[in-house]
C-alpha cells in the first residue's frame, strides 16, 4: 500500500515535470523563431531592393527616394558612430554612479538616489527629445559649440557652423538616457557581489578604493552585459535622436555637423513611402539594423565567455 | 506579403466588430494633413445622419496602399496617385478611383532675421536657396526682392522635413516648376534627397529650427504658421505679383487652376494663374472607389460627399484650411454623381 502510493506520487511528478520541462522549452524555443521569423520576413520584404542595390547599398552613400537610388552607409555610420560615442561618454559615468550606490552611499541617501536613477529610465523618450529641442539644444549652441572651437578647434572634430542641433546633441542625450539603464543595472550586480570578498579585503588593509577595484573584477562579465544593454537601446533610440540630430545622411568627421541613424529613418519615412522600391529599400535598412544588433550582441555574448573562461584557468 | 496578409485580417476583425453594431460604419485611412477637419465633418455628419466614419491618419502612402489593397472603403492623400499606381489598383481592384478634392493647403517659408519683417521672395531664389546656391541672406538676388529692408551678412541655414510629407510634396513641386536647376538635381517627392539644411521632425520640428535658429529659413503648412504666429514671407506669383498666402489667396490659385483642369482631378496647382494666386498651394484628395460592392455604403459615402462640398466646406476657414473655390465643387460634383453601386446609378 505505502510503496504504491509512493510510486503514484513520483509518477505524477514525472509528469508535472515533464509537461513542465516541455512547456519551457516550448517558450524558449518560441523566442528563437520569432527571431528567426522577424529575420526572414524581413529579408522577403526587402527582396526588390536587395536584388537591385546588392552589397552596394552598404557602401552607396546617396540616399534620394526621388531618384529611387538607395545607399545608407552614412546612415550606419550615424547610427555606429552616435551610438558609440555616447556609450563613452555614459560608462565611467554609470559606473561612478553604481560604485557609489552599491559601496559608498549611506542607506538614507541610497534608496532615494537609486530610485532617482531608476526614474531616469523610465522617462519616454519624446520627453528627452524635447527637453533635447528646449534646454540641451540652445545650450550646446550658445556654449558648448564655441568653446569647443575656440580652444580645440585645430581638431577637425570641432569645426563648422554652432547650429546646436547634430551629432553633438544626439551623442549628449543618448548618453543621458542609457546611464540610468548601465548604472542601475550595475549596481544591482555589485550588491551580488558576495560580503566575504569585501570583508576578506578590508580584513587584508585594503582601502575603500581598493576593496571597491576588487568588487568590480568579481562583477566584470555583469558589468559588459549591462554595457551592452545600454548600447542596445542607444542604437535603437528612434524618437529623442530624430529631434535632435539635424536629420541628414552625412559623413563628416566634425560632431557639430548633422547626422542620422537608421531607425530615425525608417520612422520618418515610412508612412510616406509609396512606391515599392523605397518601401523595400527601408525594410532593408531596418534588416541592416537588426543584423548589426546581432553581431554586436555575439560580440558581447564572446567577450563575457572568454573572460569567464579565463578567471576559471587563473 | 505575409505583413500585408496580416494587417488586412486585423482590418477584417475591426470591420466584423463593427458590423456587431448596427450602425452602418465606413472606414477610411490615408493623409494626416486634413484628419483634423476630417474628423470635424465625420463628428457633424454622425450627429445628423447616425452614419459612423472611422479615419484613421496613418500617412498619404499608408492610404493609397489601403485603397490598392481594398482594406478600406475610401482613402485620403496630400499627392495624387501616378498612373502606374492607378493601373495597380485597377488591376487588383476591377474599378477605378476618382480623386475628389477636398480642402486646401499651402506652404509658407517661414525666417527667422531679428528686425525684418515683409521679406519678398520668388520661386528661382527660393530654389537656389534650398538648392545651397544662394548662401547669405544679403546676396544680390534677395536684396534685388527687397530693396527697403536692410539684410543682415549673415549664412543662411535652411530647414525642411526630415519625414515624408504631402508639405514636403507640395513644396518642391513648386520648386520643380519655377526652377530648372532644382528639377535636374532634386525633384519632387514626399522624401527627397535634401542639398543642404537640417531635417525637422513634422511642421513643429521645423519650426523649432526656425525659431531657434537666427538666420534660419524653413517651410511650414499655412495652418501651423497662422495658429502659432509665425512671420512668413510674401511670394511672387506667376503674374509678377508679390502675394501673402491667406485662405483667400490660396483659393484664389484653385480658381485660377481650375479653367484648365483635367477631368480627373489630379493636378497641381502650384505656381497658378491668377494675379491674387500665392503659388505654394495644393489640394488634398480622398481616394473613393467608382463603382463599390456594397450599396448602403456607396449610398452613404456619396450623400457624405455632397454634404462635405456644400455645406462641409464651411468649416474649413474656422479650422485653419482655405475651402474648395464654387468652379471646383462643381467639377467634384460631376465627378461624385458618376459614383456607382454593382454598376447600377446611386439615387
Amino acid at each position: 500500500m505505502e510503496k504504491q502510493r509512493i510510486k503514484k506520487i513520483s509518477d505524477l511528478g514525472n509528469i508535472g515535470d515533464l509537461i513542465f520541462e516541455k512547456l519551457t522549452l516550448l517558450f524558449a524555443v518560441s523566442v528563437f523563431l520569432l527571431v528567426l521569423l522577424m529575420g526572414y520576413e524581413m529579408y522577403s520584404g526587402s527582396k526588390l531592393s536587395i536584388d537591385k542595390f546588392g552589397w552596394s547599398f552598404l557602401v552607396n552613400s546617396t540616399w534620394d527616394p526621388v531618384l529611387e537610388i538607395y545607399g545608407a552607409l552614412p546612415i550606419i555610420y550615424g547610427t555606429v558612430v552616435s551610438s558609440f560615442l555616447a556609450l563613452i561618454f555614459a560608462l565611467p559615468l554609470s559606473i561612478g554612479v553604481a560604485v557609489f550606490l552599491a559601496e559608498v552611499a549611506p542607506p538614507w541617501l541610497e534608496k532615494p538616489l537609486s530610485f532617482l536613477v531608476e526614474l531616469l529610465a523610465g522617462i519616454p523618450s519624446v520627453i528627452y527629445g524635447l527637453w533635447g529641442i528646449f534646454v540641451l539644444v540652445p545650450w550646446i549652441r550658445s556654449d558648448v559649440e564655441p568653446f569647443l572651437s575656440d580652444k580645440l578647434g585645430f581638431l577637425p572634430f570641432f569645426r563648422g557652423a554652432p547650429y546646436g542641433f547634430g551629432l553633438l546633441a544626439a551623442v549628449l542625450i543618448l548618453a543621458l538616457m542609457v546611464l540610468p539603464i548601465i548604472s542601475s543595472i550595475t549596481r544591482d550586480i555589485l550588491k551580488s557581489v558576495p560580503r566575504s570578498q569585501r570583508e576578506a579585503a578590508l580584513a587584508l588593509g585594503a582601502t575603500r578604493w581598493q576593496t571597491s577595484l576588487i568588487v568590480l573584477k568579481d562583477a566584470k562579465s555583469g558589468i559588459l552585459g549591462a554595457t551592452m544593454l545600454g548600447l542596445g537601446r542607444a542604437i535603437g533610440e528612434t524618437m529623442a535622436v530624430t529631434m535632435v540630430i539635424g536629420n541628414r545622411a552625412l559623413i563628416s568627421p566634425s560632431l557639430f555637423d548633422p547626422s542620422y541613424t537608421m531607425a530615425s529613418v525608417i520612422a520618418n519615412e515610412f508612412t510616406e513611402a509609396t512606391s515599392e522600391m523605397y518601401l523595400s529599400a527601408l525594410i532593408q535598412l531596418a534588416l541592416v539594423l537588426f543584423v548589426i544588433t546581432i553581431i554586436i550582441n555575439a560580440l558581447a555574448q564572446l567577450l563575457v565567455w572568454s573572460m569567464s573562461r579565463k578567471w576559471k584557468t587563473a | 506579403m505575409k505583413l500585408k496578409t496580416i494587417i488586412a485580417a486585423v482590418f477584417l476583425t475591426l470591420s466584423i466588430t463593427s458590423l456587431v453594431s448596427a450602425q452602418l460604419q465606413l472606414n477610411g485611412a490615408g493623409a494626416t494633413f486634413p484628419a483634423v477637419i476630417y474628423s470635424k465633418w465625420f463628428d457633424e455628419y454622425k450627429n445628423m445622419t447616425g452614419v459612423q466614419f472611422n479615419y484613421q491618419a496613418i500617412g498619404s502612402g499608408g492610404g493609397i496602399k489601403q485603397v490598392t489593397e481594398g482594406t478600406v472603403d475610401f482613402g485620403a492623400t496630400d499627392g495624387p496617385m501616378n498612373d502606374q499606381q492607378l493601373a495597380e489598383l485597377k488591376s487588383k481592384r476591377g474599378t477605378d478611383v476618382l480623386h475628389i478634392p477636398t480642402v486646401l493647403g499651402a506652404v509658407v517659408v517661414a525666417y527667422n532675421l531679428p528686425g525684418i519683417n515683409g521679406l519678398n521672395l520668388d520661386g528661382s531664389t527660393l530654389a537656389d536657396i534650398f538648392l545651397g546656391k544662394v548662401t547669405k541672406w544679403n546676396d544680390a538676388s534677395i536684396k534685388k526682392l527687397n530693396p527697403k529692408l536692410n539684410l543682415p551678412d549673415k549664412y543662411i541655414v535652411v530647414a525642411h522635413r526630415s519625414d515624408g510629407s504631402g508639405t514636403s510634396f507640395i513644396f518642391t513641386d513648386y520648386l520643380t516648376k519655377v526652377s530648372k536647376d532644382w528639377e535636374s538635381k532634386v525633384g519632387k517627392g514626399t522624401s527627397l534627397n535634401w542639398p543642404v539644411g537640417l531635417g525637422g521632425k513634422g511642421n513643429d520640428g521645423v519650426a523649432g529650427l526656425v525659431k531657434q535658429t537666427e538666420g534660419s529659413v524653413g517651410y511650414v503648412e499655412l495652418a501651423y504658421a497662422v495658429k502659432n504666429k509665425i512671420s512668413y514671407a510674401d511670394m511672387k506669383n506667376k503674374a509678377g505679383n508679390f502675394v501673402e498666402a491667406t485662405f483667400t489667396s490660396v483659393s484664389a490659385a484653385a480658381e485660377g487652376a481650375a479653367k484648365n483642369m483635367p477631368a480627373d482631378l489630379r493636378v497641381s496647382i502650384t505656381d497658378a494663374d491668377g494675379k491674387n494666386s500665392y503659388p505654394i498651394s495644393g489640394f488634398t484628395w480622398l481616394l473613393v472607389y467608382k463603382n463599390m460592392k456594397d450599396e448602403a455604403k456607396a449610398g452613404a459615402l456619396v450623400k457624405f460627399l455632397k454634404w462635405a462640398m456644400g455645406k462641409g466646406q464651411s468649416f474649413a476657414m474656422d479650422l485653419y484650411y482655405a475651402p474648395l473655390p464654387k468652379a471646383v465643387v462643381k467639377l467634384c460634383e460631376k465627378n461624385i454623381s458618376t459614383i456607382t453601386a454593382n454598376g447600377k446609378k446611386i439615387k
